[in-house]
C-alpha cells in the first residue's frame, strides 16, 4: 500500500487583525499518512483543527511552515487535486441549477464531456439516490438531497481519494445510513476515504484507521481496535486521549 | 480555457434564471414608450431628447446589470461555500477569475444587444431610418466600457466586505468618471500644490469611460460616425485598464485564505 495523503510537519498560525491580539496556533506540526485503500477517520473536539488539516491538504489555506502532499504533489499544484473528490461541510450548491446540470458543470472541469460525462453522472446520481430528482432545481432540494448531491459532485470524477468534512452533520438518522452505506461502498470498491466526524459510532464500523487531534497536535494514530484497547467504547477512548474527565467537569 | 469556459457558462445560467435583467429591460422599455408616445410644445426635435433620455437609461440600466451581478459573484460562492469543492477541483484561482469575468462580461454584451436593437427599434419607428454602423461604434465601445467595470467590480468584490458596499462605491465612481472625468485637468490647473498634483494624477490615472459614453451624441444628433481607428484605439485603451483590474483581482485572490 503506497502513501496517498502526507502532511509533514504541517503548522498553521492565524494572525488576528485586531492589534494586541496573539497569534492563533491552528495546527502544531501534524504528520499524517494515509495509504490507498484505507478509510481514515479523524477525530477532534471543535476547534481541534480538523477543518484547518483539510483546508492545507485542499489548498485554501498556505501553512506557515511544514507541507502536504496528495499522490505525492505539493498540494499547492492543482494537478494535485486532480484524483480527489471533496465533500466540504454545510454547503448550499446554486439553487439555480438543476442536479444534473451541476454534476455536468463539475464534470466538464475534469475535462469529463459527452458520453463519458454522460454515464458518470447515471452512476453518481444513481449511487446516491437522486436519479428521480436529477431535472429538478436545487432549491427544491431537501438538506439530506443536499449533501448527497454534494457527495455525487465529490464522486463525479471517480476519485481515489474522497475527502469528506463532516459528511453526516445536520443530517436525520435515514440521511445519516444513507451516506455511511455510501461510504461502506467506496471502501468496498478499494476506494481510500479520508473524512472527520463527530459520529463516533459510525467511525467505528466503517474506519480502519483514526487520528486524534486536540489543539491542533496530533495525540493519537492507529487501527480502530489498537486506539480502543482498554476502553469500552470509542468514545471512551477518545475522551481519555483529549484528556477530557468527567469528575472534573 | 475549457475551465474558464464552464464557469462562464454558469454565470450566463444563473442571469438566465434570475429575474433582475427582465425587470430592468421591461422598466426601461416602460419609460422609452410612455416618453416615445407625448410630444411636448409639438417640438419637431422632440426625438433627440427621446433618444437622449433611452441611451441615458439604456447606460444607466446596462451599469447596474454589469455592476450588481459582478459584486455578488465571489462573494456569494463563498457566503454559500460552493467555493470550496468549487477550488478543490483542479480549476486554478485565475482560471475562477477569468471564468466569472467572461461570464459577466457576455452577460453584459447580451443585455446590450437587447437594449440597443428595442432602441433602435423605436429610433426607427419616429424616425424611418436605421443607421446600424452608428448602433455598432457606440454599442461596441459601450461593451468595452462594462469589460472595465466588471473587471473593477470583481477586485471591488475581493477588496470590500460586502458586495452592497461595493456596488456603491463602483456606480460612485464610474458616474463621477463620466460626470467630470474630462474637466479634472482643468479644476487642477488653477489649484496649488499639491493638490494640483494629485488632481492630475487622477486624471491620468482613471479609465477614462466618458469617451465612449459621449459615442451617444452620434446617434442622438445624426453625426457621421467617427473613424474605426480610433474606435479601435479607445477599445485598446479600455481593454488596457481591463486586463490590469483583472491581473490585480487574481493577485490579491491568489494567496487569500478561503475557509
Amino acid at each position: 500500500m503506497s502513501v496517498i495523503l502526507k502532511t509533514d510537519k504541517l503548522r498553521v498560525e492565524y494572525r488576528s487583525r485586531e492589534l494586541g491580539q496573539a497569534v492563533k496556533v491552528a495546527l502544531n506540526g501534524l504528520d499524517l499518512e494515509v495509504s490507498t485503500g484505507e478509510v481514515f477517520g479523524f477525530l477532534g473536539p471543535n476547534g481541534a483543527g480538523k477543518t484547518t488539516t483539510i483546508n492545507c491538504l485542499l489548498g485554501f489555506v498556505q501553512p506557515t511552515s511544514g507541507a502536504a502532499s496528495l499522490f505525492g504533489i505539493d498540494v499547492r499544484q492543482p494537478i494535485a487535486r486532480q484524483r480527489i473528490g471533496y465533500l466540504p461541510e454545510m454547503t448550499y450548491y446554486y439553487k439555480f441549477l438543476t442536479g444534473e446540470e451541476l454534476l455536468r458543470f463539475y464534470a466538464s472541469i475534469f475535462a469529463l464531456t459527452g458520453a463519458e460525462a454522460d454515464k458518470r453522472i447515471d452512476q453518481t446520481l444513481k449511487l446516491v439516490e437522486l436519479d428521480a430528482a436529477r431535472k429538478r432545481l436545487i432549491k427544491t432540494y431537501s438538506k439530506g438531497m443536499q449533501q448527497r448531491v454534494g457527495l455525487a459532485q465529490a464522486l463525479i470524477n471517480n476519485p481515489d481519494l474522497l475527502i469528506l468534512d463532516e459528511p453526516t452533520s445536520g443530517l436525520d438518522p435515514l440521511g445519516r445510513m444513507k451516506v455511511r452505506d455510501i461510504i461502506q461502498r467506496l471502501k468496498n470498491e478499494g476506494k481510500t476515504v479520508f473524512f472527520s466526524s463527530h459520529e463516533l459510532g459510525e467511525v467505528e464500523t466503517v474506519c480502519d484507521r483514526v487520528a486524534i487531534i486536540a489543539e491542533g497536535s496530533l495525540k493519537a494514530a492507529g487501527r480502530v481496535q489498537e486506539i480502543m484497547r482498554g476502553h469500552p467504547t470509542l468514545e471512551k477512548a477518545f475522551l481519555n486521549i483529549i484528556g477530557y474527565q468527567a469528575d472534573k467537569n | 480555457m475549457r475551465n474558464v469556459l464552464a464557469i462562464a457558462k454558469v454565470v450566463l445560467l444563473e442571469m438566465y434564471r434570475r429575474k433582475e435583467f427582465y425587470v430592468l429591460f421591461i422598466l426601461t422599455i416602460v419609460i422609452c414608450l410612455i416618453m416615445g408616445s407625448i410630444n411636448i410644445f409639438n417640438d419637431n426635435q422632440i426625438i433627440r431628447y427621446l433618444k437622449d433620455l433611452c441611451l441615458l437609461l439604456i447606460w444607466v440600466s446596462s451599469l447596474i446589470i454589469a455592476i450588481t451581478m459582478t459584486a455578488r459573484q465571489i462573494p456569494a460562492e463563498r457566503e454559500q461555500r460552493t467555493l470550496l469543492p468549487l477550488l478543490a477541483k483542479p480549476l486554478s484561482r485565475n482560471q475562477l477569475i477569468f471564468g466569472k469575468f467572461l461570464g459577466c462580461w457576455i452577460v453584459c454584451g447580451l443585455a446590450l444587444i437587447c437594449f440597443y436593437a428595442f432602441f433602435g427599434a423605436l429610433a426607427a419607428s419616429r424616425e424611418h431610418q436605421w443607421p446600424l454602423l452608428h448602433y455598432l461604434q457606440a454599442a461596441f465601445l459601450h461593451w468595452m466600457v462594462l469589460g472595465v467595470v466588471v473587471a473593477m467590480s470583481l477586485l471591488g468584490s475581493l477588496v470590500f466586505a460586502a458586495p452592497s458596499s461595493n456596488s456603491t462605491i463602483i456606480f460612485a465612481i464610474c458616474a463621477a468618471i463620466m460626470c467630470v472625468g474630462r474637466y479634472l485637468d482643468q479644476i487642477a490647473a488653477p489649484m496649488h500644490e499639491p493638490a494640483r498634483s494629485i488632481v492630475y494624477f487622477i486624471y491620468y490615472a482613471i479609465p477614462h469611460l466618458e469617451i465612449p459614453f459621449g459615442m451617444r451624441n452620434l446617434i442622438v444628433h445624426d453625426w457621421p460616425i467617427i473613424g474605426w481607428n480610433f474606435v479601435f484605439l479607445d477599445a485598446l485603451y479600455l481593454l488596457a485598464y481591463l486586463v490590469f483590474f483583472l491581473i490585480a483581482a487574481g493577485l490579491i485572490f491568489r494567496r487569500r485564505a478561503i475557509n
